[in-house]
């Protein structure tokens, strides 16, 4: 039981993380309506430019602070300078778009930091402690409060805020948003700015529990993201933070206690994918509507 | 001085040119309606004005040229009320209302102006939790109205308020929208496919023909016009 228990807090550790960067999907596919297949590696670029700021000698909390803001103004400039010239392309050019950016940032990424293994600093340690027989790690933990914590945040953004009305407007109604004086095309800007701070978070928080890290980090991380998104349905934001920490206990469970998917968690999370798409296509949480793709 | 006044406005849409000229003017503290049969260009009317179709052409507002964006028109003061009324489904009518007072510079106002919309609408305090996709087609077209006063607007632009809608709720947002103007000092350019309606509730109006003014005068001149009556009367 205590080995179950712990199998399940690790899970949720890695699943708060998944939920992070599927939160960012959902974020993007209801404003816009396309799936950001470049979200995993917005992610991975933010977690180099954390670990060349560490480099260069600035202690891990300022680097994080300061990744999220280059993080954000770098999703707002990749909206602006990209996505917003194929924004009233047919939805499969924007998703071709963001499978181009995918590519050339995991090239770019290779190419300025010379596609080595690299080392992110673990900001929490490496104790454990004890609860009635279940060691958790401190390492866990942490991933687990800040990836709550920054969906508690940006709940109270949405939800509290008169800014965060405006991006649900927007996402919900563009033209009636423009008729009241909302400027949606920055709204979109400004979403793709706040999924690029959740991913970077996700990166920051995955790589050091991987020893080691390239350019590659984050390929198998954006499918598990991909896995919770479709599990809560993609259009809902509950559906992405409960999906992810699902995806993550069960994967971390069918892993444990599975044999044969002891070193086939990504084809795991594939079969997840597939029999939610078959089972129930529209997820736990997300409507039922006809949408384009 | 009107407060609003357009000259030779045009309007296309692709290829098909839906406006050839329109030139018409809205005094302050006035409902002026634009009448019409269907694809008379209505509705490109008011899309010209609000910035949501592309236009050449003059169009003044308190004196000054108008600017094209809808946000900036919104901001400018003009609240466009359009057809399916604009509702933020999906969103509780209490946000929709949020929603309505998000071009207006002071923010303190908005307690005070949400207690003047209810005064008119009483029914949408108690159901400011409700989703507002969830409410009938009148509650909808009111809670439109009510969106747009939320932005203290100078002018609103209506389009088809009586569409679907029985008589008896028809009445009473004219008299809602009468009420407003005469309590807020703000002028109103309704399009209207029902012309009695219309008629009723307006001090003028302007009648469209494939995108140019062919009729316009006040109310009762337009009632006592033999062709209007014919046309667009039906008596």
């Amino acid at each position: 039981m205590a080995d179950f228990l712990q199998q399940v807090v690790s899970g949720l550790a890695s699943g708060g993380v998944y939920a992070l960067l599927a939160l960012a999907l959902v974020l993007i596919y209801r404003s816009t309506g396309v799936v950001n297949f470049a979200q995993g590696e917005m992610a991975m670029f933010s977690t180099f430019v954390c670990w060349e700021l560490i480099d260069r000698g600035l202690p891990y909390w300022v680097a994080f602070f300061a990744t999220l803001a280059i993080s954000f103004a770098g999703g707002v400039l990749i909206e602006r300078l990209v996505v917003h010239a194929v924004s009233r392309a047919a939805a499969i050019t924007v998703v071709t778009v963001t499978i181009g950016l995918l590519i050339m940032l995991n090239g770019a990424a290779a190419w300025i930091w010379k596609g080595e293994q690299r080392t992110l600093e673990n900001p929490f340690g490496t104790r454990t402690f004890d609860v009635g027989g279940v060691v958790v790690a401190v390492q866990d933990l942490g991933i687990l409060v800040v990836s709550l914590a920054l969906v508690a945040a940006l709940w109270v953004l949405f939800q509290r805020t008169r800014l965060g009305l405006a991006l649900r407007a927007s996402a919900l109604n563009p033209e009636s948003s423009r008729l009241h004086g909302i400027r949606v095309s920055w709204m979109l800007a400004l979403g793709w700015g706040l999924a690029a701070v959740l991913g970077a978070v996700a990166g920051m928080l995955v790589a050091p529990t991987q020893g080691s890290f390239d350019q590659n980090l984050m390929l198998p991380v954006l499918i598990f993201a991909f896995a919770a998104a479709v599990l809560g349905g993609l259009d809902s934001p509950l559906g992405a933070v409960v999906g992810g920490l699902a995806v993550g206990v069960i994967l971390n469970l069918v892993g444990a206690y599975i044999d044969f998917f002891a070193d086939l968690r990504l084809p795991a999370a594939l079969l997840v994918i597939l029999a939610i798409l078959l089972l129930r296509p529209h997820g736990l949480f997300g409507r039922a509507a006809v949408r384009r793709v | 001085m009107p407060l609003l006044e357009l000259e030779d406005v045009q309007a296309r849409y692709g290829a098909v040119q839906a406006l050839h000229g329109v030139t018409l003017d809205v005094d302050e503290r006035q409902v002026v309606s634009v009448l019409g049969a269907n694809g008379a260009g209505k509705t490109t009317t008011l899309r010209a004005i609000s910035g949501t179709v592309r236009r050449s052409g003059s169009i003044r507002f308190d004196g000054k040229s108008l600017p094209r964006s809808p946000e900036a028109v919104a901001r400018s003061g003009i609240a466009h009320v359009p057809e399916g009324r604009g509702t933020f489904a999906e969103l509780s009518v209490d946000e929709n209302l949020r929603l309505g007072a998000y071009s207006r510079r002071d923010r303190s106002g908005y307690e005070r102006d949400l207690a003047a919309v209810v005064k008119h609408f009483p029914w949408l305090d108690e159901r400011r939790d409700q989703q507002a996709g969830t409410l009938s087609g009148g509650e909808q077209q009111m809670l439109a109205l009510a969106r747009a006063f939320m932005s203290r607007p100078r002018l609103i632009l209506v389009d088809e308020p009586s569409l679907g809608l029985a008589p008896l709720i028809v009445r009473r947002l004219f008299d809602v929208l009468r009420a407003w103007i005469d309590e807020h000092g703000m002028s109103a350019l309704v399009v209207e496919q029902n012309a009695n309606v219309a008629l009723q509730h307006s001090e003028r109006a302007y009648v469209l023909e494939v995108g140019r003014v062919a009729v316009s005068g006040t109310a009762d001149e337009l009632r006592g016009n033999e062709a209007v009556r014919r046309s667009y009367l039906g008596y």
